[in-house]
């Protein structure tokens, strides 16, 4: 099967509809098994692991975030946050078919509010896609946030 | 109208066991305490990893006062307030820097040595005969009043007079020793960017939970609770690897006794520290080569004597807490009676295999970051405290549990681990360094 220029620029407007909609389990189903979901702290952050980043995920714990999310004893979302992107058409920086490689940039604008609450963030997210089974999975997303050097409140759901 | 005006007015406000609501939510109190409590005691400022080279510079605050850490072109680090003697613009606005040899203000231009002193105003004759050079401000930048540089962490104490640091820490210090000596060459230094997160509560509240030991397994069951299920449920093979969040937050799970085993120790002037004989950070996995290098640069004996100590948060009174095991500090800075600033910084423990820095990095982005899934029950915590504390039902907050008639703070103590004997014990000190130098009654009634 061969990727088009369209397919990746639908696979990130689906996926932010997901996270949207709190459709979790199927937004869960969007990465590859080793995939990682990378917020830096620091403008331009090379070193993920070795400084700290604000996430640096793993499936484990992209499940435990998730599934935390709908317990019955989770004090910070009760009552529950809601969450809205806002995207720019995505930039398609490489469609390599041949590797079954794919790299995406997408500018937006994410809010999330709980209660009388409700914050913008100004975001770049960059999605490193493969091909697994026939589908594109997410092996790698990066978020930086304009303002990461801001102090933040909670930051509860997925921008 | 002034409620607190002197030592008697802040003393009613802590009882043994009970301390009451106005500590949490009074403008008036808060505004004291940026004026005696932080001015009379031991502040920590930053580490001078941060400025490692000759003027090189990083703004922070103690209190609500703005100060510059800065490297004088002596090598020693100072600690100027951030404000032009002129006019009172603030001098250096960027987070960090090089200032080269001396400051400049960018209003008039008035210069000064990185140590503060005044180096050259422009058209400084328009001064001659004025008498400028008789007033304070004419000096120049002005220093805060003791600064101590312990093993690269750098504290200040902004009032002239005062008590001195190791009378100040006492014993206590041997926590940061524990968390320096576990570098192979005894020196820490800062990795990367602090962690800022902002908390809608009185800053107290956030020291006295670093030595909570009864909320981790009912505030984060919603994070440490379904992790531990979630990994139930993969039903993996006996001895399988864990996944790292297994390793950070499942261990917040652990039942009352575990705490109430740990131990608390307490030191005089309101520090403490929760994990006397083990903790939450005990059971880390080893890192390769680590022992090795450790042994090599201690013994072998001395080398498991500080990997042994496995202490869990170290409180240095008024606003810190430092965590050996994984070379973390948080600093929770007053910004007003209901507003506080979490800085969560790291460090990289020098001659160590980098998985140590790693895995702090780890421990700090899952635990303390506001994307972190068990801070934000934290801060949920605190805000709902914020808010309920302004009912008028009842006026005084408990800190009661194991507490026993006649404690004296004034020594060392052991305990059980789920004892509030050291949130009692800041508010002893509280007390001690708000009202050092505040006028008594008596004093206030004659001068008026």
């Amino acid at each position: 099967m061969t990727i088009t220029k369209d397919d990746l620029i639908d696979f990130v407007y689906d996926e932010v509809r997901m996270l949207d909609e709190g459709r979790y389990d199927d937004w869960l189903n969007l990465w590859t098994d080793d995939g990682i979901y990378w917020m830096p702290l620091d403008w331009k952050q090379k070193d993920e692991v070795n400084e700290t980043s604000l996430m640096y995920e793993d499936q484990f714990m992209l499940r435990l975030r998730v599934e935390r999310l709908t317990g019955a004893r989770t004090f910070s979302q009760k009552p529950k946050s809601r969450c809205h992107h806002v995207i720019q058409r995505p930039y398609v920086d490489k469609i390599d078919n041949d590797a079954a490689a794919f790299l995406v940039t997408t500018q937006m604008h994410y809010v999330e509010t709980r209660l009388d609450d409700q914050f913008l963030l100004a975001l770049t997210a960059q999605h490193e896609l493969v091909l697994k089974d026939d589908a594109l999975k997410i092996a790698r997303k990066r978020v930086d946030i304009l303002n990461c050097d801001a102090a933040f409140g909670n930051i509860q759901l997925l921008p | 109208m002034t409620t607190y005006r002197t030592k008697q007015d802040i003393e009613a406000l802590v009882t043994p066991f009970q301390v009451h609501r106005d500590v949490y939510t009074s403008d008036e109190v808060y505004r004291l305490e940026m004026k005696h409590l932080f001015a009379n005691s031991w502040v920590f400022v930053g580490h001078d990893s941060q400025t490692p080279n000759k003027g090189d510079y990083y703004t922070t605050q103690i209190g609500d006062q703005p100060v510059i850490q800065v490297r004088h072109s002596d090598g020693e680090v100072k600690v100027l307030h951030n404000r032009c003697p002129h006019k009172g613009t603030k001098i250096a606005i960027d987070r960090t820097g090089n200032t080269g040899k001396f400051f400049r203000c960018p209003y008039h231009a008035w210069s000064f040595k990185t140590d503060g002193c005044l180096l050259a105003i422009p058209l400084k004759k328009g001064y001659e005969g004025t008498g400028l050079d008789q007033t304070e401000n004419g000096k120049g930048m002005k220093s805060v009043g003791a600064v101590m540089n312990y093993r690269g962490f750098i504290f200040a104490r902004l009032a002239d007079e005062g008590i001195g640091f190791e009378d100040y820490f006492g014993d206590s210090l041997s926590s940061f020793d524990n968390m320096i000596d576990r570098s192979p060459a005894g020196k820490l230094v800062v990795a990367g960017q602090p962690l800022r997160y902002m908390h809608r509560c009185n800053w107290k509240m956030l020291v006295e939970n670093q030595t909570d030991t009864c909320h981790p397994m009912v505030a984060h069951e919603s994070s440490a609770g379904t992790a531990v299920k979630i990994w139930e449920e993969m039903d993996q093979p006996e001895g399988a690897p864990k996944p790292p969040a297994m390793q950070i937050i499942a261990p917040f799970m652990s039942p009352y006794e575990f705490f109430e085993d740990m131990g608390i120790r307490t030191w005089p002037n309101g520090h403490g520290h929760t994990g006397v004989s083990h903790s939450i950070h005990s059971d880390y996995s080893e890192i390769p080569g680590y022992f090795e290098k450790m042994s090599e640069a201690y013994g072998e004996e001395k080398a498991k004597q500080i990997l042994g100590e496995n202490r869990h948060n170290t409180v240095y009174f008024p606003n810190i807490m430092i965590k050996g095991p994984i070379q973390q500090l948080r600093n929770f800075i007053p910004l007003g009676p209901d507003k506080t600033l979490v800085e969560s910084w790291i460090y990289r423990l020098v001659d160590a295999p980098d998985e140590l820095v790693a895995r702090t990095a780890m421990y700090n982005r899952m635990i303390n970051a506001p994307t972190s899934i068990v801070g934000h029950d934290d801060l949920e915590m605190y805000e709902r405290a914020q808010e309920g504390l302004m009912s008028d039902g009842l006026e005084w907050v408990n800190i009661q549990r194991l507490y026993k008639d006649g404690e004296d703070f004034d020594t060392q103590a052991e305990e059980n681990g789920t004892t509030e004997r050291q949130m009692r014990n800041q508010f002893h000190a509280w007390t001690k360094f708000m009202t050092l130098s505040l006028p008594s009654e008596d004093a206030l009634e004659a001068a008026e």
